[in-house]
């Protein structure tokens, strides 16, 4: 069997078995898996007001992926892409209520702040690691905290327009449009999808395609082969942190610009970012896989909101299926060992 | 071999799955879908959307959703479609999603529990004229919506009157969730009322910054009697649980020390019956059941904001603790207290800024 098929095929087998497995766990806690499930996909693609919800909750998904997966193909371990949504959005919505631009340059405008902003916030980590060998983990699970309550602080102190929350963006600094939600009847729909699938290519051409992103590639297959190639280690650490940061940032501002059109102060992490890592961990950290992998997290989180009133099983339950995939797809040996198996078998 | 391995390894997880499905669900003892088809005559149907919280977080949306259980009971409505329902929200991205399911699911009246839902009501509305929607705790200004406000305030001007009573420190802790008007109001009522009824007396403010982690509540709690407050106030939803923890555990640990807390929203004295002085109730579920018994009786009152007080018996204090020393003193000062806020001698500060011009007579 192909490498590449096999690629293809585990997180799709992990996904089954975690249907079934969640079927199985229905059953037992005396609930019907049928009504759930149809309750699932009626909540995700029954109406096109719920596909304008899942297309809208997968911008963020993809962009969080992406910023994972990129770090991931470089060797690092990016967990603080929730530290830097949150800073992006902050930065996003910022620019959005505090100019008064024409859209062309003010909606970019916004956007770019939110990519330096994440930028920033992954590039310190980025440094600690290329100078001083601290680990990236431990620095961004720190940076998230002080994320969450720097922003906090801020949108508090300084934006606060009353409920602890932002103003609302300016109309030109906005991605939603009357024509989308109207073809939707009415969800959050925004443009932000069109930027996560151009992020997407981005990455994928970045990576495949260029000289750096071999180079970033091969720093992350073996920093030392990589070294005694003449490539230098250290810068692209740094990069592929702030790169990572970017689509962070990016996601940041999907929600600032396009579902929220304002920033309220957050009692805890949204998840985006830790999603974010499940995403691509399913995705196998590839921008086509991140870009199915959202899909199908986002369905999943969408339809489950209406699993308790449909077919009164909680929603909790999708999050252990998705707990189930998760843990499917990071024990993928399991999976590999069967499919090689039934390789061999139809090779004789 | 493999393969056995293989099914092991299939049936531990199902087995962990199993496990903590039945942790997820062990609240949700309502599993009636009996309901469906029964009921010919069209019922006026009600649903609510919770926040991050849930519907048992001790506190706000636990009684929000007792509000819609006794309508339901008084109508002889079923928890579902045809009666009255809740979703709860896991993230600020869920609440117009799940506003506008209940909405479309053909429910007479929506309510979103918290002013952090004011921009998803607001579009909603915008949205859907013809369904009725209600907030709490903030103004959404559309003629489909109804407003309900608290004086928290007074509730908590009482419980304030209530600790500096008790204390024998004269040291007060306060523990609030974040920093919203919501939370602003208690803490100014609380202030004013240990300010009226003993000056001297210090009320040491903290902030936790979240409404439901309870081991940050516990922290900030355990770090309060440690400095020697010995009546801790909280506002702080779920938070507030990590307080009352702590307040029994010390009490376990030392049977003889004077400690006490005060709940929120509810009247929390079964979080702790020994040290539970009294609560400071927001009685939400009045509320709601008030609110959707108007609509009911076609007299929704949309566009309008209505304030629940003392006076409306939408707030007050729950009965003090039968076991704290000056229980009838403090009795005796909360039927004072009452009596001015009721008449409108006294007016309770709804804000820090007015709390500095306040002057207790």
């Amino acid at each position: 069997m192909s490498k590449r098929l096999r690629n293809i095929l585990t997180p799709l087998i992990a996904v089954v078995l975690g249907i079934i497995v969640g079927t199985i766990i229905m059953l037992v806690s005396g609930y019907d898996p049928v009504a759930a499930y149809t309750a699932l996909w009626n909540g995700a693609f029954g109406d096109v007001y719920y596909t304008g919800e899942v297309i809208r909750q997968v911008t963020p998904y993809i962009l969080a992926g992406l910023a994972v997966a990129f770090a991931f193909r470089v060797g690092l371990f990016n967990i603080g892409v929730e530290g830097q949504f949150i800073v992006g959005w902050l930065a996003a919505v910022w620019v959005g209520v505090s100019f008064d631009l024409p859209k062309i340059i003010h909606l970019p405008l916004a956007i770019i702040a939110a990519m330096v902003a994440g930028g920033i916030w992954a590039f310190i980590p980025g440094l600690l690691k290329a100078r001083f060998r601290v680990h990236e983990v431990i620095v961004t699970i720190m940076m998230n905290y002080i994320a969450l309550h720097s922003v906090n602080y801020i949108i508090n102190n300084k934006l606060n327009q009353g409920s602890s929350k932002t103003g609302m963006i300016h109309d030109s600094a906005s991605l939603r449009s009357p024509w989308l939600q109207e073809i939707t009847t009415h969800s959050t729909l925004h443009w932000g999808i069109i930027i996560a699938i151009i992020g997407c290519v981005f990455m994928w051409f970045l990576l495949e395609k260029t000289t750096r992103g071999f180079e970033l590639r091969a720093v992350g297959f073996n920093q030392d082969a990589a070294h005694y190639a003449g490539m230098s280690v250290n810068k692209n650490i740094i990069l592929s942190m702030v790169i990572s940061g970017c689509f962070a940032g990016v996601a940041g501002a999907m929600e600032g610009l396009g579902t929220f059109g304002y920033m309220a102060v957050q009692g805890g992490f949204t998840g985006v970012g830790f999603n974010g890592i499940a995403v691509a961990l399913l995705g196998g950290n590839t921008a086509i896989g991140v870009f199915f992998a959202a899909l199908l997290f986002g369905a999943l989180k969408i339809g489950a909101l209406s699993m308790p009133l449909e077919a009164g099983v909680p929603k909790e339950l999708v999050d252990i299926i998705i707990a189930l995939i998760v843990f499917f797809v990071a024990s993928s040996y399991i999976i590999r060992i069967v499919l090689d198996r039934f390789g061999k078998k139809e090779v004789k | 071999m493999k393969k056995r391995k293989f099914g092991l390894a299939l049936s531990l997880v199902l087995a962990a799955g199993t496990l903590l499905g039945a942790c997820g669900k062990s609240n949700d003892d309502t599993k009636n879908n009996a309901s469906k088809g029964e009921n010919k005559e069209k019922a006026y149907t009600v649903a609510m959307v919770t926040d991050v919280g849930g519907v048992d977080d001790k506190s706000f949306n636990q009684s929000a959703w007792k509000g819609l259980q006794d309508y339901g009971k008084e109508n002889g409505l079923e928890k579902g479609k045809n009666g009255f329902d809740y979703l709860q929200s896991t993230s600020d991205a869920d609440y117009s999603t799940n506003l506008n399911t209940l909405s479309r699911q053909g429910y007479n009246l929506v309510f979103g529990i918290g002013f952090l839902m004011h921009n998803a009501v607001d579009e909603i509305a915008q949205q859907q004229p013809k369904s009725n929607f209600a907030i709490i705790d903030d103004e959404v200004k559309q003629p489909n919506v109804a407003s309900v406000l608290f004086k928290e305030q007074e509730a908590a001007f009482l419980a304030g009157v209530a600790a500096a009573l008790q204390t024998k420190s004269n040291k007060i802790g306060f523990i609030g969730g974040m920093k919203i008007p919501v939370i602003e109001r208690f803490e100014a009522g609380f202030l004013a009322g240990v300010q009226a009824a003993k000056p001297e007396a210090k009320v040491d403010v903290q902030y936790s910054g979240a409404f439901d982690k309870a081991e940050l509540g516990q922290t900030i709690a355990s770090k309060m009697y440690a400095s020697g407050d010995d009546v801790v106030f909280h506002a702080a939803g779920a938070t507030g649980n990590g307080l009352f923890k702590e307040a029994t555990d010390l009490k376990k640990k030392n049977p003889d020390k004077e400690i006490w807390a005060i709940g929120v929203d509810q009247d929390q004295s079964f979080m702790g019956p020994d040290v539970v002085l009294t609560s400071a109730m927001k009685r939400v579920d009045l509320a709601v059941k008030d609110v959707a018994d108007k609509a009911k009786d076609g007299k929704f009152p949309g566009g309008q904001t209505t304030v629940y007080g003392l006076h409306e018996d939408g707030v007050g204090l729950a009965p003090v603790n039968s076991k704290a020393s000056a229980k009838d003193a403090i009795d005796k000062a909360v039927k004072e207290w009452t009596a001015k806020i009721k008449d409108g001698s006294v007016k309770v500060p709804g804000t820090l800024k007015e709390l500095k011009t306040f002057k207790a007579q």
